[in-house]
């Protein structure tokens, strides 16, 4: 069926300055952080031979799923035929890349050796996941890139409900391989088959929350109105992710609490005095769950576009918080060699190491967001990806036959 | 003018000139079949496996002998920033949680025969030799990390400092992650021992045995064969190729 939605290409405008300024600003911390650790070498960094992968993996893998998650909105339509969603189809293909690209980016950037991006694009092992990923991210752009072009060409619309549903198959994919670098450690105690799962839905939570706060910033920004029949099913959205995210991780813990080996472990991080437990608790479980919920379940909160935006940030900052709990707790948290003795090395062994991210990492996982942020507003500047109106009247009109 | 007869006759000719021949070829052919050498053309052979041997009960806790030996044998430098530094082998100390009985063991890669990190490392630059020894090209290693994530034995490190006057066998490099080597320019020229071991044994520990697990003759085969040995997480089914004694 033919999209009648209107769009419209954004013009210059104070918010798009205001947005393109800061996007640049943050590029700029990117780089003068990617050159300083280039320069200089990664001790820079808060990383090291214990916790390798630091708050740059945060950033990266917390856009890369978000990347896949936005994609939802544009499924939403397509592949599960609910036509109020329609006109956000564009936006939501368009983040997805946006979000994709500067996930990458910032990945490639904390390599040990970016230069060699052409040797991780030429030699593979198939049987790292990490190579499969790359194949995995790579072919979203392209299966993205197909899916706007049918999306965009009034004669294709016909083929958008196909190409949604093999993208739609796609992300679901991507988001299983990203979990699955976790899940494929063999020695680690804190991840196992379930991080899959619980990156699936973490990505659907944070795609909402992110396309949300766009929503919010093109209603007040760019003049799109947005009604009261869109908030109303992005709350929706969001209670129910939330709910997913929730019950996945309870899942994983009640899991890993019953194997008595993962017992210290899951106290480690659950119940003692650490800041992952404070993370855990405060931030994850307070700020990024039941604050959310109080907030979409409250009567007059509900039904306000700020509220939702607050319940969105909130969302966003737990996600994050998850992340970082997820990808650096199981680092911090001592391997165990030999069953049965207490540990002790210079090189950490047998103690819970300290990781406290500096500021270069800080700057590089933002300079993601930045790319992200720039790529999203040049081709909303040069391509007509913003509907022009999205409130209730426009919603039915354009689309009619409306399913609840 | 004085001239010079040659009293050679065929005989004599045949009998010294085989002679010479032989004493010129024999050494070569013997000594390298009993180095276990081979041309730095010929490829690593799958009948060998290079192992080792750790004998808990010579390991003392004062000495760092084999830590210092692979450092200097491979220009590891102390930066003095002990969470970043480089660590190849490592001493650590055990103490059993019951009888509190303390034990010292030197831990590095313990090059398994199926390795998480050859598995995970997204360009191959992590790789098994077919001798057994686990390596990583530093031509092809991007230095995401992912095998440091994967290794159950915590052994290897980043380089995150920039290194200078590298040592020619030994090449290294900012950005890559390393580990043991077996000192494997050592057993391409035929010397057949570790750094560590050599230490262990000058300082007369003798608790580390280099050897060949797959010659039923070595020294290390027949100690394997006599003693109970563990293999550290055994539960993983990596079969490594370093073995504990007394542990």
């Amino acid at each position: 069926m033919r999209d009648k939605t209107e769009y419209m290409v954004v013009e210059f405008s104070r918010a798009i300055l205001l947005y393109g300024i800061v996007a640049l600003s943050l590029i700029g911390l990117g780089m003068f952080s990617f050159i300083t650790l280039e320069h200089e070498g990664h001790w820079l960094t808060g990383m090291n031979n214990q916790v390798v992968w630091g708050l740059p993996h945060v950033f990266a893998i917390f856009l890369i799923i978000a990347a896949s998650g936005i994609l939802n909105i544009a499924s939403i339509s397509s592949v599960f035929n609910i036509k109020i969603y329609k006109p956000l189809g564009r936006l939501s293909a368009l983040l997805a890349i946006c979000l994709l690209t500067g996930g990458l980016m910032v990945l490639v950037l904390d390599l040990g050796r970016p230069d060699r991006l052409v040797v991780a694009m030429t030699t593979f092992n198939f049987k790292s996941i990490f190579a499969w990923n790359i194949f995995l991210y790579s072919g979203f752009m392209a299966v993205i890139a197909i899916y706007l072009w049918m999306m965009f060409e009034a004669r294709y619309n016909k083929f958008v409900g196909k190409v949604g549903a093999f993208a739609f198959a796609w992300r679901i994919t991507l988001t299983t391989g990203t979990g699955s670098i976790f899940a494929f450690l063999v020695a680690k105690e804190a991840y196992g088959a379930l991080s899959a799962p619980l990156f699936i839905a973490l990505s659907l939570l944070m795609g909402t929350a992110i396309f949300y706060k766009i929503l919010f910033w093109m209603d007040r920004g760019l003049g799109v109105t947005l009604g009261s029949e869109i908030i109303s099913r992005f709350r929706k959205l969001l209670i129910y992710f939330i709910f997913t995210v929730f019950y996945i991780t309870v899942l994983a813990h009640l899991t890993s609490l019953y194997v008595t080996k993962n017992h210290d472990f899951e106290f480690f991080l659950l119940f003692s005095e650490n800041i992952y437990t404070f993370l855990f608790w405060v931030g994850q479980i307070g700020f990024g769950t039941i604050l959310p919920l109080v907030i979409l379940y409250n009567k007059k909160l509900s039904k306000s576009a700020l509220g939702i935006l607050l319940a969105s940030i909130l969302v966003i900052l737990g996600g994050f918080i998850m992340l970082y709990i997820i990808i650096i707790s199981g680092q911090a948290y001592p391997l165990d060699l030999f069953p049965g003795y207490n540990e002790s090395s210079t090189f950490y062994d047998g103690v819970i190491s300290a990781y406290t991210p500096s500021i270069y990492e800080v700057m590089l996982g933002l300079g993601g967001v930045g790319i992200s942020a720039a790529i999203y507003i040049f081709a909303i500047m040069v391509l007509d990806f913003t509907p022009t109106n999205l409130d209730d009247k426009h919603i039915l009109e354009q689309n009619q036959k409306v399913t609840p | 003018m004085k001239k010079y007869e040659l009293k050679l006759d065929r005989r004599d000719f045949l009998k010294k000139s085989s002679m010479l021949g032989v004493s010129t070829i024999a050494p070569g052919v013997f000594f390298q079949e009993l180095a276990h050498g081979r041309a730095l053309d010929e490829p690593a052979s799958s009948k060998i496996r290079w192992g080792m041997l750790i004998n808990t009960n010579q390991c003392t806790d004062e000495c760092d002998a084999c830590v210092t030996a692979c450092n200097e044998e491979h220009g590891i430098e102390d930066f003095g920033r002990p969470t970043t530094d480089t660590q190849w082998i490592r001493k650590m100390t055990l103490t059993d949680e019951l009888s509190k009985k303390s034990i010292s063991v030197p831990m590095m890669c313990q090059h398994c025969e199926n390795p998480p990190c050859v598995d995970v490392c997204p360009t191959g630059a992590s790789f098994i030799r077919d001798d057994g020894i686990v390596l990583v090209n530093k031509h092809t290693c991007i230095g995401c990390r992912y095998c440091m994530m994967s290794c159950p034995y915590k052994a290897r490190s980043f380089v995150h400092e920039n290194l200078e006057n590298q040592l020619p066998h030994a090449p290294r490099g900012k950005g890559c992650v390393e580990s043991c080597n077996l000192c494997v320019h050592k057993i391409d020229n035929g010397e057949n021992n570790t750094a560590c071991a050599e230490a262990c044994q000058k300082d007369g520990h003798q608790a580390i045995l280099f050897g060949d697990l797959n010659d039923e003759e070595s020294d290390i085969s027949k100690q394997l064969k006599k003693y109970a040995t563990k293999e550290v997480r055994s539960d993983l089914g990596l079969n490594t190729a370093v073995r504990y004694r007394g542990i």
